[in-house]
């Protein structure tokens, strides 16, 4: 693992240096709401999935969902980070339609996790390190519909006081790669967990992304906060026009204004929501209406010993019993699901030792390049692992040849079947028989005698002989013994 | 059986036991009492109908031997409680003709064991006040007057609907909330009972808030045995409010005429206030008196921090308020008042919704939240509480059983009286009440005497968390050594 280094924009000064920081909000998987036993199901008729208390009647009260509490201590397991045994919810307070007690049941001061971090991969098999800040949960409001009316908003209260973990970076992220680095390892940390879904569409995944810009070395610029971002790309995007913005003003002698600001992804440009002036003031204060949250280290301990393998333990162990290099690890790992079909082709393997790496290759290249090929998720991939294991244990054992066996995976992938009984009814074996290839190698040295007589004196001239023979056998020969027979037939 | 509204809630039960008369009969007496005393304005809702039909059900269990310990019992519910299908505004305008769809936990509770409800009481708006003047419904007026005189006085706040309507037996016993003194004061202004249990004893499920960390349900009654029989089933822990405490409930009807020998009775001295009337000051040692010829022994005890307690409950309670009510924004139920925008919106409901005494809070409460506020004043109210529970905690280290309080500074006064020009003058009202909400304690108000105008004075017994069975002992020895009290009819 080396250490990337980072992208510095090029300005008519000279480089800048960008300083980003990320807040994530991830919807927590639960079939309850943090504080109300209503359904968090996606979907459904506005105002659907509504209790009395996710709309604030008078009177109500909030309760704990326990299960909600257990995912936020996943996740802080997930990201290394400090698990504070006792937490505070408190109460931001602010007025708006879709907020209907008129405050935020969220964790100001003393939030469930503490510092923790994230390493992220990079470009070639190279890692950064993130730090995290803090984990906090916090209920979600409602959503406004301006489309229903000219003249009226309505307001589905149906995510109404669903959970949220709003997961905050340390100031360490230095480019849009790694901003789309952290959130991509994020989500897939979080997907290995069972806690959030990462369904960005559906905004169980935002993002608010902190942008300044500095000469490298030089102390931190003023920042300006992207707010709401819900695609990865655009994240990316986002950044890059941003920080590009912000030097322009500086290199014109102007100063960074602190503010909110939104992209608009069909022009590609962030733009001012609010200014710092006009930021609310939300009057924090412990919420009376609930005790502050108190655990025993047993309890994180026993959530502890049932955490799933994630990516970055996955990926050292790729590494070290299979061989794999760096990046297919984290290739293979980036998706849970596509690391469960490795380990399943390798589970279904006759000799995983000696295939294991082989079946990395045909993971990435094969499948995954065919999968892309035609827009497909690898949970609706044609040919399963147990198709992929039997094509590999083929070339592993040497009964077919890697040419073949891709011909072979495309008929798999075309018309479905088993692998070896395919190999045995379409007559795919290789030809180990050295008499019938002997054969072969006699005939075409007879009717290229003055190719034949070349190759002492250009010996890389071989590989047409090869190739040749190859080609009469309809690329069954056994390569290997090809090539030894025309080499002592030849005398090279 | 027109006398049938003078028994206290004890002697009903018995007679409903033995037959002598029905629920229905009873039920009956007390509407028909409601209903001539109109004037007092202490039921801003009265149910005859839903009345009469939970006496019929009571009864009907009370002959298949069926009863709960409340069988038939008629009550009056403050209109802070949820009550379903019933209207439920805690006497505000912005809840306007709000229905609720959901039963309180403490209203249920006594529904299950067969109480009967003849209606919704008044209060101050959002229970905020000391007179109950502060009600979108208009005053309640006191059915005690002074001697010789015709002048209508309040009944004290914010429960002053439930201590009228107790005082004027217009129901058997009532539902209160207490905040800062909301169920002591009026209690001491009527001759009544009132206890404000524990923080916890009670759920808070389904009362409207006022100071989440602070509110806290209790009865009102004609008596030590009647408040205990309906704390009884007022109490219990509620899975729907956090903050309630799982421990089970005691009969506290069995602490009544318990003996009170060597009790050990603190009196604070920091309660011996500069300019103290002396009819406070006598009642105060004839409560002592009465309760050391019992078998209890005083003893001087300081409550140092108690000075501050007023300042940091108009801190504390103010600032959780303004958010407890930030919810009637007029967007989902209650009333609304259009503008041309969301923000004009609000703030029109909320202008025309809210009374004076209410706005008034929200805005000190906004203020002391504020940043660059907050540590000067929220955090440091908050400070001055655990101050003040560490009093009451030393205290009752040192072997102290309860405290012995005077319940008010002065008697019931006139409607209008207080408070006009000084919010502060009304709010002085609570100066023996709220300590007891800042360190969560249970404290009780029994009646215990007349001033030289003939207006009931009671007394305060603060007591151990969740000790409220002591409270009900001493009390009771106060209550045998003072009598009862009954305001003479003018209504």
């Amino acid at each position: 693992m080396s250490t990337a280094t980072h992208k510095l924009l090029k300005g008519s000064t000279g480089d800048w240096e960008m300083v980003i920081g990320m807040e994530i909000h991830a919807q927590v998987t639960s079939n309850a709401k943090l504080f109300s036993g209503a359904s968090t199901a996606f979907g459904g008729e506005p105002n659907s999935h509504v209790s009395l208390v996710d709309v604030a009647m008078p009177g109500m009260l909030p309760v704990i969902n326990e299960e909600c509490v257990r995912q936020a201590v996943r996740t802080g397991l997930g990201l290394n980070a400090q698990i504070n045994l006792r937490s505070v919810f408190d109460r931001k307070n602010y007025f708006y339609p879709d907020l209907p007690q008129g405050y935020q049941i969220s964790q100001y001061k003393s939030p469930i996790v503490g510092e923790g971090e994230v390493i992220i991969d990079l470009d070639g098999g190279k890692t950064a390190t993130i730090g995290i800040e803090r984990l906090h949960l916090e209920q979600d409001p409602g959503k406004m519909l301006h489309d229903r009316s000219p003249s009226l908003s309505y307001i589905d209260f149906n995510r109404s006081g669903v959970a949220l973990m709003e997961i905050v970076s340390k100031p360490d992220i230095r480019d849009a790669e790694q901003a789309k680095a952290y959130v991509t390892k994020l989500r897939s940390i979080m997907r290995y967990l069972g806690t959030c879904d990462g369904d960005m569409e559906k905004g169980s995944l935002r993002a608010d992304v902190n942008v300044s810009v500095r000469k490298p070395g030089a102390p931190l610029g003023t920042r300006c906060e992207i707010k709401n971002m819900n695609s990865i790309a655009f994240i990316g995007q986002a950044i890059e026009y941003e920080a590009r913005r912000q030097i322009e003003i500086l290199e014109d002698g102007g100063e960074i204004e602190q503010e909110t600001r939104r992209f608009d992804p069909n022009k590609g440009e962030t733009r001012s929501m609010r200014s710092k002036e006009e930021a609310h003031d939300y009057r924090y204060f412990p919420d009376p209406d609930l005790l502050p949250l108190e655990f025993s280290q047993d309890f994180v301990d026993a959530l502890k010993a049932k955490l799933p393998e994630l990516p970055d333990q996955k990926k050292a162990r790729f590494v070290a019993d299979f061989g794999l290099s760096a990046y297919d690890a984290s290739v293979l790992v980036a998706e849970r699901e596509s690391a469960l079909f490795y380990e399943t082709v390798l589970d279904k393997l006759a000799n995983r030792a000696r295939d294991g790496k082989m079946a990395a290759n045909w993971v990435i290249n094969e499948l995954f390049g065919r999968l892309n090929k035609e827009g497909r998720d690898i949970t609706a991939s044609p040919v399963n692992a147990g198709q992929l294991a039997a094509i590999i244990d083929l070339i592993g054992e040497g009964t077919i040849s890697g040419k073949i066996a891709k011909d072979l995976f495309e008929i798999v992938w075309q018309e479905g079947g088993d692998p070896r009984a395919l190999v045995e009814s379409r007559g795919m074996k290789q030809v180990t028989d050295l008499s019938a290839i002997e054969k072969v190698v006699d005939d075409i040295i007879a009717a290229n005698p003055d190719k034949a007589a070349q190759v002492k004196d250009k010996p890389q001239s071989l590989g047409w002989f090869v190739g040749q023979v190859m080609k009469a056998s309809g690329g069954k020969a056994n390569p290997q013994s090809v090539n030894d027979l025309l080499k002592s037939k030849l005398g090279v | 059986m027109t006398d049938l509204t003078s028994l206290t809630l004890a002697e009903a039960r018995k007679g409903l036991a033995a037959k002598n008369f029905t629920s229905l009969e009873l039920t009956d007496a007390h509407l028909s009492a409601i209903e001539k005393a109109r004037v007092l304005n202490a039921f801003v809702i009265e149910t005859p109908d839903q009345a009469r039909a939970m006496a019929r059900e009571a009864d009907s269990k009370i002959a298949k031997g069926d009863a709960g310990p409340l069988a038939g019992i008629p009550l009056g519910i403050k209109d802070l409680f949820a009550t379903r299908g019933v209207r439920t505004t805690a006497c505000s305008k912005i809840l306007g003709n709000f229905v609720p769809t959901y039963e309180s936990t403490v209203t249920s509770q006594l529904w299950r064991d067969g109480a009967v409800m003849l209606g919704k009481l008044n209060n101050d708006e959002f229970a905020m006040g000391s007179a109950n003047e502060t009600s979108c419904f208009g005053p309640v007026g006191n059915p005690w007057r002074r001697e010789g005189s015709n002048t209508t006085l309040v009944p004290g706040g914010s429960s002053g609907g439930s201590a009228s309507a107790v005082a004027a037996l217009l129901c058997m016993g009532a539902t209160a909330t207490d905040t800062g003194g909301s169920i002591r004061q009026p209690a001491a202004f009527t001759a009544t009972v009132g206890i404000k249990p524990t923080y916890g004893r009670c759920s808070r499920w389904g009362i409207v808030a006022f100071a989440s960390s602070l509110d806290q349900a209790g009865p009102i009654a004609r008596s030590v045995r009647d408040a205990a029989m309906l704390l009884r089933s007022m109490a219990g822990h509620d899975p729907k409010d956090t903050t309630s405490v799982d421990i089970p409930v005691p009969d506290y009807e069995a602490a009544i005429g318990k003996s009170v020998k060597g009790m050990k009775i603190g009196i604070p001295r920091e309660y011996r206030l500069d300019g103290m009337p002396a009819e406070i000051e006598k009642l105060w040692s004839e409560g002592a008196a009465w309760l050391k010829a019992a078998g209890a022994e005083l003893v001087e005890v300081s409550l140092p921090h108690t000075k501050y307690a007023l300042p940091a409950y108009y801190i504390v309670a103010p600032a959780e308020a303004s958010s407890n009510l930030a919810r009637y924004d007029g967007v989902r139920y209650g009333l609304r008042e259009q503008g041309k925008n969301i923000i004009e919106l609000y703030e029109n409901t909320r202008a025309e919704g809210f009374g004076a005494e209410v706005r008034r809070r929200v805005m000190i409460g906004t203020y002391v939240l504020s940043a660059g506020y907050y540590d000067a004043y929220y955090l440091r109210a908050q400070k001055v509480r655990t101050l003040i529970k560490k009093d009451f905690e030393d205290c009752f280290a040192k072997g102290v059983d309860a405290i012995l309080t005077p319940a008010t500074p002065s008697a019931a006064f006139g409607i209008g009286e207080k408070g006009g020009a000084d919010p502060v003058e009304m709010y002085l009202n609570d100066i023996f009440t709220v300590t007891v909400n800042m360190a969560g304690l249970p404290g009780i108000a029994v009646p215990a005497g007349k001033d030289v105008q003939g207006l009931p004075l009671g007394l305060q017994l603060i007591g151990r968390p969740f000790d409220e069975e002591t409270l009900f002992s001493l009390g009771e020895v106060i209550e045998q050594a003072a009598g009862r009290f009954t305001p003479a009819r003018w209504w």
